[in-house]
């Protein structure tokens, strides 16, 4: 059973949600046309295919901070939006709590993605249940945190954090937003999926796929 | 989807590309994605900088040049540009008297500027203030949301802004004379038809040929609330009172700006805008100074916004001042 995140295992869950985000450009950017502006898909692929050239560089760090400080910054300087800022300070804040390890066991995942959401609702200034990225990954940090401390092996909770991802990811469709460009609809943006929610639960599926 | 485009990938680089063949005064750093002025203001006064998604032309970059903007900083269509373009956008710009950063009122350009302050005060140690637009009356505001909409004010503040800057002000003056002129703005826009995003391929929101949508923002997101299409005097009402019912504007002088959304020909608009002075002259607001024209766009989107101001002399001396940009000329 698979008990830590190998440095194999981080590329390959970036590769993976680089995947899921060019197979799923065109429903995000649909998710976002209902209640915002039409690009999160277009802007997360370009950001994504940014990613993938500096994690497959000759001069790719080999650390997973290293890694994924150059994800983050990559992101911000290329996603534009809100999703760069905010993919981009999940992973820098993902970086600072990976510390010099290559190879994280599953204490170390859950502190590293802990770091990154609440980095992320931060800069964001959202709290669950706005209607925005945090609903689906506060739970799958929660749900993730569930599992380690009843003792399950890492791909085990990463699945538990996925399906809480998606949980949350559904939940939204019935929310009022309260934060981004949805929130100008009010009432308006209940019965829309948010586009946020649903690419940051193909984050967190990626990462259970990658080390599952 | 019929454009005058090559491949939607393309269209913010290619653009830029053209707006540096057509105006000699400005300079387009193609690598970042920033439009200066070809010559850069004199030492020791304070620089401004604008930036949002492209799609709102001549926002912004429309607007750079003597007695308006140092830099604009352009991002994808409809998408903020990245810190890191900013953040040399204001170091370059810097002449030793710090740079006011200008951002309307959406969530990514105020991260986005967030960060990229952080970084030009970290990295050059340059000082910066920025202002934050919020001028759209059709957005409900409290302190659990996003907040209003920034949109037509934007340009009044630019060049009102820009002109105190030009003559001198030093950048608490000109930080607080932003905050004024942001805070006593109001606007109010309606679409006939939405907009359709390169990169989408498709329009943004559907809407029926007898259909308006009422409190439209500039990215075709959709507005508040849908009503049937009327005449141009009705319509001008949607436009005038909400506006005229969130602030006071009969205290002293107005600016006013009618701004096409992109697809409606300025006959329609000039028809709007002899509405919206027999309104406001029957609710006794005096339009000291207009604008009547396509200043912040929403790409192809037919409608239209009001944008008032409450002005006063000090505001309309610096209005009245000269500039010289693509966007906005007059007294150079």
């Amino acid at each position: 059973m698979a008990d830590s995140l190998t440095h194999e295992q981080l590329v390959a869950w970036l590769a993976a949600f680089r995947d899921s985000v060019h197979e799923h450009r065109d429903h995000l950017t649909e998710l976002d046309a209902a209640i915002g502006d039409a690009d999160h898909g277009t802007n997360l692929t370009r950001g994504m295919d940014a990613v993938m050239a500096v994690v497959a560089a000759d001069d790719a760090p080999d650390t997973a901070a290293g890694l994924l400080k150059a994800v983050g910054m990559k992101l911000v300087s290329t996603v534009g939006g809100a999703s760069g800022p905010l993919y981009g300070t999940f992973f820098l804040r993902a970086a600072g709590a990976a510390g010099d390890a290559s190879t994280l066991d599953a204490g170390a995942v859950l502190g590293m993605l802990r770091a990154g959401v609440e980095g992320l609702a931060a800069r964001g200034k959202a709290e669950l249940g706005d209607k925005t990225m945090v609903d689906a990954l506060a739970p799958a940090v929660e749900a993730l945190a569930d599992a380690v401390a009843n003792g399950a092996d890492l791909a085990t909770g990463l699945r538990a954090a996925a399906e809480a991802a998606a949980t949350g990811r559904e939940a939204t469709t019935g929310l009022e937003a309260r934060k981004g460009r949805a929130s100008y609809l009010g009432e308006r943006s209940k019965g829309h999926t948010d586009p946020g929610a649903a690419s940051a639960t193909m984050l967190v599926e990626a990462l259970a796929d990658a080390v599952g | 989807m019929k454009k005058l485009i090559n491949d939607p990938a393309d269209v913010l680089a290619e653009s830029l590309r053209g707006v540096a063949a057509a105006h000699p005064g400005l300079r387009v750093d193609h690598a970042n994605r920033i439009v200066y002025r070809a010559q850069a203001k004199a030492d020791g006064k304070v620089a401004l900088i604008s930036g949002g998604g492209a799609g709102h032309e001549p926002l912004h970059g429309g607007f750079v040049g003597p007695g308006m903007l140092d830099a604009a900083c352009a991002g994808e269509v409809f998408t903020s540009p990245t810190p890191d373009q900013m953040a040399e956008a204001t170091t370059t710009v810097d002449r030793g008297a710090g740079v006011l950063h200008i951002v309307k009122n959406y969530t990514g350009d105020v991260m986005n500027f967030e960060m990229a302050g952080e970084l030009a005060a970290a990295d050059g140690g340059v000082e910066v203030r920025t202002v934050v637009t919020r001028d759209d009356v059709a957005v409900e505001d409290s302190t659990y949301t996003a907040g209003r909409r920034g949109v037509g004010v934007t340009v009044l503040l630019e060049k009102i802004v820009g002109a105190a800057a030009e003559e001198g002000q030093d950048l608490d003056a000109v930080a607080s004379l932003a905050q004024r002129v942001s805070d006593g703005g109001r606007s109010m826009g309606i679409a006939l038809t939405s907009c359709t995003v390169p990169s989408a391929g498709r329009p943004t929101f559907d809407l029926p040929d007898d259909e308006i949508e009422v409190g439209v923002g500039i990215h075709g997101e959709p507005g508040r609330h849908r009503e049937p299409l009327t005449g141009a005097s009705q319509i001008a009402r949607q436009l005038v009172d909400p506006v005229l019912a969130d602030h006071d504007f009969t205290a002293g002088p107005t600016i006013a700006l009618l701004n096409g959304m992109g697809g409606t020909p300025l006959i329609e608009l000039y028809l709007m805008y002899g509405e919206v002075t027999s309104l406001l002259e029957s609710a006794g607001v005096e339009v000291a100074r207009c604008l009547v024209g396509n200043y912040i766009t929403s790409l192809d989107m037919a409608g239209a916004s009001l944008t008032l101001l409450a002005a006063d002399e000090e505001v309309l001396r610096l209005w009245d001042a000269p500039v010289s940009t693509p966007g906005l000329r007059w007294g150079a």
